[in-house]
C-alpha cells in the first residue's frame, strides 16, 4: 500500500488508534483459523460511527480492502486480512448501552463479549442463550456477523433468532438502521437475515438490539457414557422423535473425552467409546419429567454410568469441559482442523460412522464432538501443518465428510461460516443459482468490493489480491495430488 | 537483518519448534490475560506474544524494542496456561524470549540492563550482600533518614514516580529468619516429618516473621525442621528475567547443599521460589550430572499450605472471629495449580467467616521485581485487585506469596483500605495462639 494512503487513514483514526508496526501486523494477521494467515497493512480502532464511514470511503476511493475484526476467534477465517487491507478491530466498543426489562431486549456496541452480557442479563434474572464455545472471549459483533451457535442451540436456536436490529455502515460509508424493538415487524424485505451471518462483507456493525428471554430457573445435567459409540447416536435420535427438547445434547467420542480428561480432570471414564452431555431446562416439574424420560431412553440404548450433576457449579465444569474440547484437542497433535458439518438429526448416528470411515480411510486422525441433538457435529482432524502430506489426507478426508453430509441432506457448515475455509465446498451446498444470487447482493452492496473480499464468494474479475493461502495453497500440494 | 550473534542467542535459548506449533491460536487465553485486558491489543495477548516469538524463530521478524516491549510488559503471571485447553508451554516461551532480549541489542538501555543484571547476580544471587542492603534498608527505615529523604525528594514534582516505588520498598524485618533459626529444630513432641526449610530471600528480610510462624506450625505438627545454612536464592527472579544461567548456577548450588541432608519433604512459604524449584527437574533434565538430584529434589517440594492440606493436623486451632478473604498468587494457582489446599487450611480454622474473593487468581500486579521495573503497569493491575477487594469487606485477606503480600500491603494503603494482609500460615499461627475457648455448659 502506498505510504499516502496509509496516512490518509492514519489521519481518520488518529495517531494513536493506528498500528502499523511490523508486530502489529504480524499479531492481526490470523484468527482462530488453522493455517490460515496474511500481513494486514496495518490495524486502526476506529472510535465512531463516522470515522468507519470514512475508511470506507477511502478504501472504495483509493482501492484497498477493509477487514472488520472482533475478537478474532473465527473457525473459518472470516477475520483475516487480504492483500492490501486494513483490519478495522472494534473489540473497544465494548459497552452495553441499555437493558430494556420492560420490552426485554439489550442495546449493545459490537465488542462487547459475549458472556460478559450473559452475565449482566442473568443478574436481572434474563437470559441471552447463544453460547458459543469461546463465549468468555468472542464478541456480539463477530456472532451476530457470523451467526454464531453453541451448546443451547437445540432447544433456543442461535444468534439469528435473537437479533432484533442492528445498525451498521455500508461497504460505500452510508449509515443503516435496520429493525427495533417491535416484536413484530414485516416492512419490506427482511434485510436483518441477510445482513446476519454476512460474514462481515456486507457492512460494519456499530450497535446491535438483541431479544431477551426469562431466565430458565430450573435445570438439570446428565452425563452419560456408552460402550459403543452407534448407541450414542441413537439414543440422541430416539430422545428427539419422543418428543423432549432438552436444551442441550452435547456428544464427545474417545479420543475427544481423552484430551478433556487431560485438561480438565474431572473423571471422564477414558474408555468409554462416547458420552453425551445432555441438559433440560425450564420452569417447574416438567424438567423433572423430562430428565426422567431421558434416563430411560439412554437406559434402553445400553447407556451406562448415567450420573446427574448435583448442584449448578458441578453442571458449569461439566459445561465448561465441553467448551475447551475443540482446544484441548491440539494436546494431540498441533494442528486441529475443525469442521462442522451438519445433518437432519434423524442422520446423526449415520454420520458418526461416515465420519469414522473417513479416518480410516485416509488415515488421518479425528476427533469426534459436536452438538448431536442438532445435527451438527465437529469432526476434526489431528494433524501438524508441517507434515504436508497428512495435511492433504485431511482435505481428502472433509472433502468425503461433506459430501456424505449433503447426501445426506445437510450442509458443509452449522455455525462456523463458509469465510475463506469452507468456499470451494459452497456451491455444492447452496447451488449455483444460491452463490449467483449471493454474488448480485454483494456486488450492489459493495459494488467496489472493498468489505471483506474473497470471504463467503469470489467475485469475478477479483480485485481483492491475492487471498491468504488456503489449504490448497499450502506449498507442495499440487506435487501430491 | 538479525545479525549472527542474535541468530546465535536464539537457536541457542528458544524452545524447538514442537513447544512453538503447540499454539492453535483459538484465543481462549484472551480473557484471562491482563495485559490484554488493559490495551486490547493482540501483541499484549499470550497468543499474539506466541506469534511473535515463532515469527522471530522462523526468521519473519527482527527483535526490536517493541517486541522486547511486548516480552516484559507480560507479567508471566501464566494465567494463560491455566486457560489454555492445549496445554501450551507460554511460560517457557516468553521467558527463553526475555534471555534473547537480554543478550541482544534490544530492549532497555545497557545501562539499565546493566543495573538489573547487577542487582539480580550480585545482590540477590549472593545472600550476603543482599542483607547487608536489607540492613542499610532497615536503617533507613527506622532511623530518621527515610523522612528526610521523601521530605526533599517532594520538593522535585519529577520524583513523584521514585517516591512511589520507594513505598513499595518492603518493611524490613529487624531480625533476619536465617540468622535467627537453628539449622535443625526438633519438635516437642517425636518428629513425623522431617522438613527441610527453603528461607527464600525476600521472605527472609522482609517477612521473617512468616518464616517464624512457619517453623512454629511445623514443629507444633510434629516436623523436625532443618534450615541449611547454606542454602542460597532459588533462581527464580533471574529465570523470569532472561538470566537463565544464573539461575541454573543457583539451582545446582542448592541442588548440592540440601541432597547432604535427609528429609521427607522440602518445605517453600513462597509461592515463587516454590513453583521455581519444582521446575528444577525439566531444568536439568538433559543435564547428565544434575537430573537425578533435581529430580528426587523436586519431588519433594511442597508448598507449606499443600503439606498442611494433606497432613493430619496435629496442633490445636482456636476460634478466630474474622472475617477472611483469600487472593491466589500466580505462583499458587496457575504454576503449582495449588487453588483448593490454602482454601482448605483455612476452614479448619474454627469460627472464621471466609468470603471468596471475585478473581482471586487475577495478578495482583506484584509479579516477582515487576512492580518496581514496570511501576505504572503494575499500578493499573493492582487497581482491579484492589476493587475486587475492596467488594469483600473482609478484615484479613490471605495470600502465600511474598510479592503479593508486599504489593497488597502497598494497595491497601494507597486505596485507603483498613485489611490486614497476611500469610495463610500465620493465621493457622494465630489461630493456634488464641485461648481455647470455654466449652458451653
Amino acid at each position: 500500500m502506498q505510504p499516502f494512503i496509509l496516512e490518509k487513514v492514519k489521519k481518520i483514526v488518529g495517531v494513536e488508534k493506528f498500528h502499523n508496526s511490523p508486530e502489529d501486523r504480524v499479531s492481526y494477521s490470523y484468527d482462530g483459523t488453522p493455517m490460515l494467515q496474511q500481513l494486514p497493512e496495518a490495524v486502526v480502532f476506529p472510535q465512531n460511527n463516522e470515522q468507519i464511514s470514512e475508511l470506507l470511503l477511502l478504501a472504495n476511493k483509493e482501492k484497498f480492502s477493509i477487514i472488520p475484526r472482533g475478537a478474532g476467534t473465527g473457525l473459518s477465517g472470516g477475520s483475516i486480512p487480504v492483500e492490501n487491507s486494513v483490519v478495522v478491530v472494534m473489540t473497544k466498543w465494548n459497552k452495553i448501552l441499555e437493558i430494556d426489562t420492560a420490552n426485554l431486549t439489550a442495546l449493545v456496541e459490537p465488542g462487547i463479549v459475549t458472556g460478559t452480557l450473559q452475565k449482566e442479563v442473568e443478574k436481572l434474572g434474563l437470559f441471552y442463550p447463544p453460547d458459543p464455545g469461546s463465549l468468555n472471549v468472542c464478541t456480539i459483533g463477530g456472532n451476530v456477523a457470523e451467526n454464531a451457535g453453541g451448546l443451547r442451540g437445540l432447544k433456543y436456536g442461535v444468534t439469528k433468532n435473537y437479533v432484533l436490529g442492528v445498525e451498521m455502515i455500508l461497504p460505500t460509508g452510508e449509515f443503516l438502521k435496520i429493525g427495533g424493538k417491535s416484536v413484530k415487524d414485516v416492512a419490506g424485505y427482511n434485510l436483518k437475515d441477510i445482513v446476519v451471518g454476512s460474514e462481515g462483507t456486507l457492512g460494519i456493525f456499530t450497535k446491535i438490539l438483541l431479544k431477551l428471554i426469562p431466565f430458565p430457573t430450573r435445570s438439570k445435567t446428565i452425563t452419560v457414557n456408552f460402550k459403543k459409540i452407534l448407541d450414542s447416536g441413537k439414543a440422541v435420535a430416539d430422545i428427539i422423535s419422543s418428543h423432549i427438547t432438552p436444551s442441550m445434547i452435547e456428544f464427545l467420542d474417545n479420543t475427544t473425552m481423552n484430551c478433556v480428561e487431560d485438561y480438565t480432570k474431572i473423571g471422564l471414564d477414558r474408555n468409554a467409546e462416547a458420552m453425551l452431555l445432555i441438559e433440560v431446562d425450564g420452569r417447574g416439574s416438567s424438567v423433572d419429567e423430562d430428565a426422567e424420560m431421558i434416563v430411560s431412553i439412554l437406559k434402553k440404548n445400553n447407556a451406562t454410568q448415567i450420573r446427574i450433576a448435583n448442584s449448578p457449579s458441578e453442571a458449569l465444569l461439566l459445561k465448561t469441559a465441553r467448551r475447551s474440547a475443540f482446544s484441548a484437542l491440539a494436546r494431540r497433535r498441533p494442528t486441529t482442523i475443525l469442521e462442522d458439518a451438519t445433518v437432519p438429526r434423524s442422520e446423526v448416528p449415520v454420520m458418526i460412522e461416515k465420519i469414522r470411515t473417513a479416518s480410516s480411510n485416509f488415515s488421518v486422525a479425528i476427533g469426534n464432538f459436536g452438538h448431536a441433538g442438532d445435527g451438527n457435529l465437529h469432526p476434526t482432524c489431528l494433524t501438524d501443518e508441517r507434515d504436508s502430506a497428512e495435511i492433504i489426507r485431511a482435505h481428502k478426508a472433509f472433502e468425503f465428510i461433506f459430501n456424505e453430509a449433503i447426501k445426506l441432506g445437510g450442509t458443509i457448515t452449522g455455525e462456523h461460516g463458509t469465510g475463506l475455509a469452507k468456499k470451494d465446498f459452497l456451491e455444492s451446498a447452496v447451488g449455483k443459482e444460491g452463490i449467483d444470487f449471493m454474488k448480485k447482493i454483494k456486488m450492489v452492496v459493495d459494488p467496489n468490493n472493498v468489505l471483506n473480499p474473497g470471504k463467503i464468494l469470489t467475485l469475478t474479475p477479483r480485485c481483492e489480491g491475492s487471498l491468504p493461502s488456503t489449504r490448497e495453497q499450502i506449498p507442495e500440494f499440487h506435487s501430491h495430488l | 537483518m538479525i545479525s549472527p550473534k542474535d541468530k546465535a542467542v536464539l537457536i541457542k535459548y528458544l524452545p524447538n519448534d514442537d513447544i512453538l506449533t503447540q499454539c492453535m491460536h483459538c484465543g481462549m487465553c484472551l480473557a484471562t490475560c491482563p495485559t490484554y485486558e488493559l490495551t486490547k491489543m493482540e501483541r499484549s495477548s499470550p497468543r499474539g506474544r506466541i506469534k511473535l516469538i515463532k515469527s522471530i524463530a522462523e526468521g519473519k521478524l527482527e527483535l526490536s524494542n517493541l517486541f522486547a516491549e511486548e516480552m516484559n510488559f507480560c507479567l508471566d503471571c501464566q494465567a494463560c496456561e491455566t486457560a489454555c485447553p492445549a496445554g501450551v508451554q507460554y511460560g517457557k516461551m516468553v521467558e527463553s524470549a526475555r534471555v534473547v532480549i537480554e543478550h541482544s541489542n534490544v530492549g532497555s538501555s545497557k545501562l539499565n540492563k546493566t543495573i538489573k543484571r547487577f542487582l539480580l547476580n550480585s545482590v540477590v544471587a549472593n545472600h550476603s550482600r543482599l542483607k547487608l542492603l536489607a540492613r542499610f534498608l532497615y536503617f533507613y527505615q527506622n532511623s530518621g533518614m527515610r523522612k528526610v529523604v521523601l521530605k526533599v525528594l517532594s520538593l522535585f514534582p519529577s520524583a513523584k514516580k521514585l517516591i512511589e516505588i520507594e513505598s513499595l520498598s518492603p518493611t524490613i524485618s529487624k531480625i533476619f529468619s536465617s540468622d535467627g533459626l537453628k539449622e535443625k529444630i526438633s519438635p516437642e513432641t517425636t518428629a513425623k516429618y522431617i522438613i527441610a526449610f527453603s528461607t527464600g530471600c525476600i521472605m527472609d528480610v522482609a517477612f521473617a516473621e512468616i518464616n517464624f510462624d512457619t517453623i512454629e506450625v511445623l514443629k507444633k505438627n510434629q516436623c523436625e525442621i532443618i534450615t541449611p545454612k547454606k542454602q542460597v536464592c532459588c533462581g527464580s527472579l533471574h529465570a523470569h528475567n532472561g538470566e537463565i544461567e544464573k539461575a541454573k548456577e543457583l539451582a545446582k548450588k542448592n541442588l548440592d547443599v540440601f541432597s547432604t541432608f535427609d528429609y521427607d519433604f522440602l518445605i517453600s512459604n513462597s509461592a515463587g521460589c516454590g513453583a521455581f524449584m519444582k521446575e528444577y527437574i525439566h531444568l536439568f533434565a538433559d543435564d547428565p550430572q544434575y537430573s537425578q538430584k533435581a529430580k528426587l529434589f523436586s519431588g519433594r517440594v511442597k508448598d507449606i499450605s499443600e503439606f498442611l492440606a494433606n497432613v493430619e493436623p496435629t496442633a490445636a486451632m482456636h476460634s478466630l472471629k474474622e472475617k477472611v478473604t483469600y487472593h491466589d498468587a500466580c505462583h499458587l494457582c496457575h504454576s503449582q495449580k495449588i487453588v483448593d489446599e490454602p482454601r482448605k487450611v483455612l476452614k479448619q480454622i474454627p469460627g472464621l467467616d471466609f468470603v471468596p474473593l471475585e478473581e482471586s487468581t487475577w495478578c495482583c500486579g506484584s509479579a516477582g521485581i515487576y512492580n518496581v521495573t514496570r511501576h505504572e503497569d503494575a499500578d493499573k493491575i493492582l487497581e482491579r485487585k484492589m476493587k475486587n477487594l475492596k467488594e469483600t469487606g473482609a478484615d484479613v485477606v490471605v495470600a502465600g506469596n511474598p510479592g503479593c503480600i508486599g504489593q497488597l500491603q502497598y494497595g491497601i494503603k494507597k486505596y485507603g483500605l483498613t485489611m490486614e494482609v497476611m500469610h495463610t500460615v500465620s493465621l493457622v499461627k494465630k489461630s493456634m495462639d488464641q485461648p481455647p475457648q470455654k466449652k458451653n455448659p
